[in-house]
């Protein structure tokens, strides 16, 4: 009994010390910073599962000027949390120095995302925005054309 | 509890379905649970259906631009894919299907991908709610509650779907898929989503055929509905009264 009270201990003090200093180091992100970090870093997990299901299963991409901002799709997670490697390359989760793989290997917590998803920057990021008229690829544009044979 | 920025877990997992949005600070709305404006004003539109009007006789037995273009726009078909796998167990989002009268030897050729069904027998299948269908009428498979069970991929009659086999890195951003899920033709929901058309009606009008029309099934005077009032078409296996979205013509 002891000897386990003497380990948990030691177990205890070294992952004090790891939170004092040799705890993971978050990579530098570009761009303008969270409001609340610490809140993004205990909550990531929930928003994005929110949102997977939003966009997912009910379409809701949020692209018109009038819609709610949901700011969290994942692929626009690595516009700013791309980690580069020596070469200039963004680093896919393959690599440890991943953005995400940091401290998700630190704290042992499995990422799935990326057995599907891309993790690294976006690319196409052509469908952000809603199709302009102008867009041959656009609905509109294509209803205009299949009108306008068959008024022929 | 307004500040979200101090909500712990705890505080999360106890608010439930009531917290909704919460400003973060100028400009800045974090959303989550349930009863958001977002959720009201779904982007997919249950006043629409999505579906396809094919009209074999336009189609070109020696062009697959439409398959080319799928794959390129949803990231299948890639060699690595292959490597150790049956080429009739390889990922098919669309492919070109020959049918030939044996008696007066016409043939004719068209597409045939998922046909997106009003009642999808993999829906009915499926064990978790992974093969769902969108208000908007299109059938996908949510990859991240898939678990692989590939019952969807029995009860569908069309041959749509397909298990991805192997490991996929560098996915296209808008056509996330991964080992031990089933995936299919989900209409380009992205591409819709953004008020575009799909990959592969924008390349057969590139290729000069128009064989694959485009429109909401749901209004009465788009140029699918219109054609489908006009013209003898066909849902494949109709028997089976799935009302697909998907139809054909000179067939």
């Amino acid at each position: 009994m002891r000897l386990v009270l003497a380990f948990l201990a030691v177990c205890g003090l070294a992952v004090g010390a790891a939170a004092d200093g040799a705890g993971p180091v978050v990579p530098t992100a570009t761009g303008e910073p969270h409001p609340a970090t610490e809140n993004w870093r205990a909550n990531h997990m929930v928003y994005m599962k929110h949102d997977r299901d939003l966009t997912m299963r009910d379409g809701v991409r949020d692209l018109g000027p009038e819609d709610h901002e949901i700011n969290a799709s994942l692929a626009e997670c690595f516009d700013c949390h791309a980690v580069k490697d020596e070469a200039g390359q963004e680093v896919s989760f393959e690599d440890e120095r991943h953005f995400c793989r940091v401290c998700h290997d630190y704290a042992a917590v499995t990422v799935d995302c990326f057995m599907c998803h891309r993790s690294t920057p976006a690319d196409n990021t052509a469908y952000r925005a809603m199709a302009t008229a102008d867009d041959p690829a656009s609905i509109e544009a294509y209803l205009a054309r299949l009108s306008e044979e068959m008024s022929q | 509890m307004t500040n979200r920025a101090e909500m712990t877990r705890r505080d999360i997992l106890k608010s439930g379905a009531a917290a909704s949005t919460v400003t973060l600070g100028p400009g800045v709305t974090l959303m989550a649970f349930g009863g958001t404006p977002a959720e009201a004003s779904s982007r997919a539109d249950a006043g629409k259906r999505w579906g396809l009007l094919i009209d074999a006789s336009k189609c070109s037995a020696d062009c697959s631009d439409c398959v080319t273009a799928c794959k390129v726009e949803n990231g299948w078909g890639q060699d690595m894919e292959h490597g150790h796998i049956d080429p009739e167990q390889a990922p098919e989002w669309i492919r070109k299907v020959t049918l030939r009268d044996k008696e007066t030897g016409r043939e004719v050729s068209a597409p045939v991908m998922c046909q997106h069904c009003e009642d999808p027998p993999c829906v009915d299948v499926c064990p978790t709610g992974a093969s769902m269908k969108r208000i908007d009428g299109i059938v996908q498979v949510d990859k991240h509650i898939c678990i692989g069970c590939r019952y969807c991929m029995m009860a569908c009659p069309f041959k749509a779907r397909s298990f991805v086999h192997e490991a996929v890195t560098d996915q296209s951003v808008n056509a996330p898929r991964g080992k031990g899920t089933v995936e299919s033709c989900n209409l380009c929901a992205p591409r819709i989503d953004s008020g575009r058309i799909p990959a592969c009606v924008e390349a057969c009008e590139k290729a000069g055929h128009s064989a694959i029309l485009f429109g909401d099934l749901k209004d009465p005077d788009s140029p699918i509905s219109k054609a489908l009032r006009d013209y003898d078409t066909v849902a494949l296996r109709s028997d089976l009264e799935l009302n697909a979205g998907v139809r054909y013509t000179n067939l």
